[in-house]
């Protein structure tokens, strides 16, 4: 994490036009929004916090397909070969451990706080 | 340690002492295993083998055919199975039957399947399958595999026969896997194999075959299965146990006490040694060096001793 201060007149114009953005914009595309990338059999972030409402993408860069399943069975992709991306999209507040369903040593989480 | 007198082959050797596993790396090297402890032998061994080879009824393993995968640690996978299929053809001892310890195709596609089919099938032989998790990500869950492998099988596919007096039974260890587990049997399935082994002497030697390495290989790479060792506690019994598996595409191999384990190389990728690598994905190496670490496994029982010779052949191998 990279933590910058700026002095206080900076940061109200950056929160203004962070705002001003915000407001104009879309509701999030996926292929804007958070992004778990599958690589080295491992998925990165391994932890991922978003707020509710908010689309994941989780990307599979590996040579070998992946599969993304929730522990609780909330979700589960088809197999991802190479390239391949499923969306799912996290409406309730909660932590949503989740592995592959084909290398289960390999595991994630997405945390959905408001 | 326990010595099993009431089990003696005739030659005054108990069966213990008699089981031994001979195993022809690529290079030519011939091994033998006893007592747990890897000794090479020489060109005496050889001849032993070559005798084994003879007079035994010999089955022959191929695995990880991963039809499908064209990335560049082989963009022609289906190629590799062909030679692979070629050289078994034109072995001067044709085996019994074959087996097959899955990851038939890379992504169960039917055209894949079809393929695989066309190519095995096409030698002539009998081929007993179990699946790997690459043959069971159809859209309905592995349905495409049991379509074409699953008549006369149990759950998931798992079964059991018997040839020239050895038990074979063969596992399927890649469904319902668990988050952060390992390779899964399951209590139905081990609650089938204590029955299956139920009504099999205790001189029966057996051949246990699954996708997944039934011993802890590389657990942080996930080479191992979970419920493995309630499986091998049903087999103690036994004075022969030989476990053949896939999966981890390069050769592995263990002594427990009368249990012999084998990995077998695959006919399409490396992968690399454990730990060695970041990750176990697809190993790349230069072109020359490719069918040097592609590979089939043939298996010998000799009648009456119970010894099983295994003889690794690689596809760089004339």
């Amino acid at each position: 994490m990279i933590c910058i201060r700026l002095p206080a007149r900076h940061m109200a114009a950056i929160l203004t036009a962070f705002s001003v953005t915000m407001a104009t914009s879309q509701p999030l595309l996926a292929a804007n929004g958070p992004m778990v990338k599958i690589e080295n059999f491992a998925f990165t972030p391994p932890v991922l916090t978003v707020k509710p409402g908010t689309t994941v993408t989780f990307t599979n860069d590996d040579d070998i397909p992946h599969l993304v399943v929730a522990n609780d069975a909330s979700f589960r992709s088809k197999a991802l070969d190479t390239g391949d991306s499923y969306e799912f999209t996290f409406t309730k507040a909660g932590d949503f451990a989740y592995f592959c369903g084909l290398h289960p040593h390999m595991q994630g989480k997405i945390t959905v706080a408001p | 340690m326990t010595h099993h007198h009431d089990e003696d082959n005739g030659d005054g050797i108990s069966r213990r002492h008699a089981l031994e596993c001979m195993i022809w790396a690529g290079t030519g090297v011939l091994w033998t295993i006893s007592g747990g402890v890897p000794v090479s032998l020489n060109l005496l061994g050889a001849a032993q083998a070559a005798e084994a080879m003879s007079t035994g009824f010999t089955f022959l393993q191929i695995s990880d055919s991963h039809i499908g995968f064209d990335k560049a640690a082989n963009p022609h996978a289906i190629d590799t199975l062909k030679e692979a299929m070629g050289k078994i053809q034109a072995l001067p001892q044709k085996p019994a039957f074959m087996i097959h310890t899955g990851d038939i195709t890379h992504l169960s596609k039917p055209a894949q399947f079809d393929n695989a089919a066309q190519i095995i099938g096409g030698a002539g032989f009998d081929v007993h399958y179990v699946p790997g998790e690459h043959d069971l990500i159809d859209d309905g869950n592995g349905q495409a595999y049991l379509e074409r492998y699953g008549k006369g099988t149990k759950g998931a596919g798992w079964y059991s026969f018997d040839q020239n007096g050895v038990h074979f039974v063969a596992l399927v260890n890649v469904v319902n896997l668990k988050a952060g587990g390992l390779g899964n049997l399951g209590a139905e399935q081990l609650a089938w194999l204590a029955d299956d082994l139920k009504a099999v002497s205790a001189s029966t030697p057996v051949v246990v075959f699954a996708h997944i390495p039934l011993w802890a290989v590389y657990p942080e790479w996930g080479w191992g299965t979970d419920d493995a060792a309630q499986a091998l506690g049903l087999l103690k019994r036994f004075g022969s146990v030989t476990v053949l598996n896939g999966h981890i595409h390069q050769i592995m191999q263990k002594v427990e006490g009368n249990v012999t384990f084998h990995t077998a190389r695959s006919t399409a990728f490396p992968q690399p040694a454990p730990g060695t690598a970041a990750a176990p994905g697809p190993m790349t190496v230069p072109a020359g060096r490719l069918r040097g670490l592609l590979g089939t496994s043939r298996v010998t029982v000799s009648q009456g001793t119970h010894d099983l010779a295994i003889v690794d052949t690689t596809l760089a191998q004339a």
